[in-house]
């Protein structure tokens, strides 16, 4: 293998993610022994919380850059994203593997994860996402396969891995549309309990075209910052090709959220200055007003200092949008109902703890697998 | 078809016996509840509780009103919580509950997120928590006998028999009384019909009943979705397949 710039794992940051790490394992632990109502502030008003509209909800989207990278690499045959699309394929990866482990322990019966898989309920919204969370996640471990059978030079699943990689692609397309816009279709069930200024029949596409904002923000992201953690360089025309691709979804998604906020409870509604109305202009503002307005002056959507400032605000917009689908949203229903929602330091904890794996699990990767090949071979 | 109840509120003393007697039946134990203001007790449902009466005081020219509304599962003709369950937990059977099974459940509580009514709720003290919901009496309308709530009442407050002999029969009281009652029938129509319905003198939506439920099955809206994606999985299968061969092709053109 090449000399590989070497990449110290002890770091104080990586301290600092370890400790994240095991206190979040400790509060797993303690969820698992005590209980949902030990661990968490859930409630009969609050079924769901954090766990869902952080990690499960915003966790999948993060994930949208691999099956868009993916394509446009294997089935597209796009060659200057080769760069990105191993580190790309693997946050996809990753981003599944912590929603499973969230959902894990979100669910009151963590060891039944498996019922969906065998007692079908085809009505269910629930049950598509369950099976999709589980077809994607084998795909992905497919795309991921290649970077681990290189180490452990196992050339002959190597070669089987290449020859049908372009139809576990394809699959893996597919099974990304339809799960990140069936995270949209959970909430079609509830007109009554949702806000105006979010709930309408287009949800299902609005997670996905917001989840490709979120893929094509959260690719140029890593990349950028993955390339200062472990010195390598990124080229400056795969970071524009991403900001024009967000340039274009970014639009229609505005466009979008414009005409129906102006058609379903009026422009009115997110200035009325009540809490919902607020986080809907936060979120439309981080996520999608100002990295459009960054994104038209050249001088920001043509570096990378300013595609990297527009990467933060449209991947913060975005998670915001979860959370407000999953939590704000219903505010004003479950407040009615009887009791207001803010998550406990242990959920708040495991979330940190997660995102901390991720890193961890991200930096290993680094040191140990070829996960930047082509920038290798410029060195 | 299915059974239903006609819940006439004008007939509800607060006496609160179908709270006790679906307690005894179902062998639910009780919360602490604390001094809220009212005489609601407990002030909402909950995993011990799957029914109780809701107390209502109106101001209405001249000395104040009481309201009494029995509240528990409305068992709904196309129910939200069915269509959300993953697994099947929850099913309407064609007596007309909709039951729970304990066997099939995983906990995502999605039904709990989709029913409008706000019914389902959740043992969260515990490691092993179940949803829990009224049952309406399940096994008692299997053997033919009326549901706990139903057979407790004193006064005949709610009527039980076929749901469409129900529906009639709500109908007809309000035809034959006229100005008494508010002329709707909540659970005919709401969420696609319920198999409980409500009729009362006072307005509905001053007794705590959301006027806003569209009056179509709310698992159309899911279906509506879900139809969608053979067509889907059609086109981006044939799709990927055609762009992948001709970015192959035009490849090979180019001498690669």
């Amino acid at each position: 293998m090449a000399e590989k710039h070497e990449i110290r794992m002890m770091t104080p940051a990586t301290m600092v993610v370890i400790a994240l790490m095991v206190l979040a394992f400790a509060v797993a632990i303690y969820r698992l022994v005590n209980g949902l109502g030990a661990a968490t502030n859930l409630s009969d008003d609050w079924p769901w919380g954090l766990w869902i509209g952080m990690d499960v909800l915003g966790g999948v989207a993060m994930a949208a850059g691999g099956f868009m990278i993916a394509s446009a690499v294997y089935v597209f045959n796009i060659k200057k994203y080769r760069t990105i699309v191993r580190p790309a394929v693997l946050t996809a990866f990753i981003g599944y593997l912590l929603a499973i482990m969230a959902l894990f322990l979100d669910i009151g019966h963590p060891l039944r994860l498996w019922h969906p898989a065998v007692m079908w309920q085809i009505n269910s919204i629930m049950f598509i996402v369950a099976i999709h969370v589980i077809l994607y996640t084998t795909v992905l471990a497919m795309e991921f396969s290649p970077m681990i059978f290189e180490k452990l030079k196992m050339q002959g699943a190597l070669r089987f891995m290449q020859k049908i990689m372009v139809p576990v692609v394809i699959f893996g397309v597919l099974l990304s549309i339809l799960h990140q816009s069936s995270l949209g279709a959970l909430y079609l069930l509830v007109p009554a309990k949702m806000s105006p200024l979010w709930y309408t029949t287009s949800l299902p596409m609005l997670f996905l075209v917001s989840a490709l904002m979120m893929g094509f923000s959260m690719v140029s992201f890593e990349s950028i910052v993955s390339s200062k953690a472990f010195k390598h360089s990124v080229p400056l025309d795969v970071l524009q090709g991403l900001a024009r691709g967000s340039i274009v979804v970014i639009a229609v998604y505005l466009i979008w959220k414009l005409w129906l906020l102006a058609t379903g409870p009026g422009i009115g509604a997110a200035f009325d200055g009540s809490l919902e109305a607020n986080m809907y202009l936060l979120e439309m503002a981080a996520g999608a007003i100002i990295p459009l307005v960054m994104l038209s002056m050249k001088s920001i959507r043509t570096t990378q200092s300013g595609i990297f400032k527009v990467n933060i605000l449209v991947i913060l917009g975005v998670v915001l949008n979860r959370l407000n689908v999953a939590l704000f949203g219903l505010y004003r229903d479950a407040v009615n109902q009887g009791t207001a929602y803010f998550p406990s330091w242990m959920e708040l904890a495991l979330t940190a703890g997660l995102i901390a794996l991720a890193v961890f699990i991200f930096k290993l990767a680094a040191k140990y697998l070829q996960l930047f090949p082509e920038a290798e071979a410029e060195h | 078809m299915g059974k239903g109840v006609l819940v006439d509120l004008t007939k509800c003393i607060g006496c609160r016996g179908c709270q006790i007697a679906c307690k005894e039946w179902n062998e639910r134990s009780v919360k602490k509840t604390a001094m809220l203001g009212t005489y609601t007790n407990p002030p909402a449902l909950n995993s011990e509780c799957y029914t109780h009466i809701r107390f209502y005081e109106h101001e209405q020219d001249g000395p104040p009103v009481w309201s009494f509304v029995k509240y528990q599962c409305l068992h709904c003709e196309h129910p939200a919580c069915a269509a959300s369950c993953p697994v099947k937990a929850l099913a309407k059977t064609r007596n007309g509950p909709v039951t729970y099974d304990y066997d099939r459940c995983i906990g995502c509580r999605y039904c709990m997120v989709a029913c409008p009514f706000h019914v389902p709720k959740y043992e969260w003290e515990s490691t092993r928590p179940w949803v829990q919901k009224c049952t309406f009496c399940s096994e008692r309308i299997k053997d033919d006998m009326v549901p706990a709530c139903i057979k407790t009442c004193p006064t005949g407050t709610m009527v039980y028999g076929e749901r469409k002999e129900m529906l009639a029969e709500g109908q007809r009281r309000i035809a034959d009384a006229p100005g008494k009652y508010v002329n709707h029938i909540y659970g005919e129509k709401e969420a696609g019909g319920t198999s409980w319905m409500y009729i009362s003198a006072v307005p509905l939506e001053k007794t705590g009943f959301n006027m806003h439920i569209a009056s179509m099955p709310l698992p159309d809206l899911t279906w509506a979705y879900i139809a969608k994606i053979p067509a889907v999985a059609g086109i981006v299968i044939a799709g990927g397949a055609l762009s992948w061969v001709i970015t192959r092709r035009n490849n090979q053109g180019k001498g690669e």
